[in-house]
């Protein structure tokens, strides 16, 4: 019987990393469902930027990007056809709600509406909680551009950005750091 | 059902199981070796890794260079240069990865070079930069 039982724990080992792990993931006040993103994902998309959440912009915005890889914000990320099939049903299924489905209307909502040329960093929800970061820390070595969320919040990859996993960049003054703090 | 039965069963998914996983990981159809012999055949002249590093290094009427996001020389972590993600090295004797899936070698390429010379490069420039990038050292 001890033996069955450790297989049966190798096999859940085994599986576990095809399971989807449906979460809360906490934004700012807002949430949205945590995904964990098929092995693709991974490897065509996250290996030149974070692995968004596709919680984070509707099925809309997904949608437009998904067409428009060729032109990728400025670069070719074009991927094989059956690719983007795959990973566009997997961002649209996933995507951020309009009603109340999953995590509630109201804490999703923010993710719900499209924001100007799809990019989560022209979302209104981004520029509020990021109103107090000086305008130059977006542009620091250490940060590169407010699509890096890592730069700050360590574990956005995995789709969490609660404070408590805040980082504060290198090369921030005393003045910019406080923006950290409140 | 009897634990013995039982026990096969869970054995059998198991290893399936790992097969499956182990597939899955398991990428390397090819070599940087096979590969700069493959762009120097297609080019029909053996790749020199001089022509490859100024290739890597220079711009080429645009706002990238190869080595704005892979570094220079590429025996370190990249760093994308619009969005700041980490790219592992692309030397192969610090990266045992590189250049040994030809899916990957074609898609990068593609991309990249569409990104830094807005075209294609052609074989005799991959042959160049396979020999560079096979010539780098820790």
């Amino acid at each position: 019987m001890k033996q069955t039982l450790c297989r049966l724990a190798c096999l859940g080992f085994l599986l576990l990393p095809m399971s989807v792990f449906a979460g809360g993931g906490k934004h700012g006040g807002g949430k949205f469902k945590i995904v964990q993103a098929p092995e693709s994902y991974v490897q065509e998309c996250a290996s030149c930027h974070v692995g968004y959440q596709p919680g984070l912009l509707p099925a809309r915005s997904w949608q437009n990007i998904m067409s428009g890889l060729e032109q990728h914000y400025g670069e070719d990320a074009s991927l094989e056809p059956e690719l983007v099939q795959i990973l566009g049903a997997w961002l649209r299924d996933n995507a951020a709600m309009s009603m109340g489905r999953g995590m509630g209307k109201d804490k999703s909502r923010r993710f719900s509406e499209a924001p100007p040329e799809d990019r989560i960093t022209k979302a209104a929800w981004f520029s509020r909680k990021h109103r107090k970061i000086d305008k130059p820390v977006w542009r620091m070595e250490s940060v590169k551009s407010a699509a890096n969320c890592e730069a700050c919040h360590t574990n956005a990859g995995e789709g969490y950005f609660n404070e408590k996993d805040l980082t504060i960049p290198e090369g921030l003054s005393w003045a910019q750091k406080r923006a950290f703090w409140h | 059902m009897s634990n013995k039965l039982l026990n096969r069963i869970l054995t059998g998914c198991a290893v399936m199981c790992a097969l499956l996983l182990s597939s899955l990981a398991w990428a390397g159809n090819t070599t940087p070796e096979a590969q700069l012999q493959k762009w120097s055949a297609e080019a029909g002249q053996a790749g020199q890794a001089d022509r490859g590093q100024a290739f890597f290094t220079q711009k080429h009427g645009y706002e990238w260079s190869c080595a704005s996001c892979h570094g220079n020389p590429p025996t370190e972590q990249g760093r994308h240069a619009n969005t700041g993600k980490t790219i592992k090295p692309l030397a192969p004797a610090i990266n045992s990865g590189a250049m040994t899936d030809q899916a990957k070698v074609d898609k990068w390429f593609r991309r990249n070079c569409n990104d830094v010379l807005k075209r294609e490069c052609t074989p005799a420039e991959k042959a160049d930069m396979l020999a560079w990038l096979i010539q780098l050292k820790r």
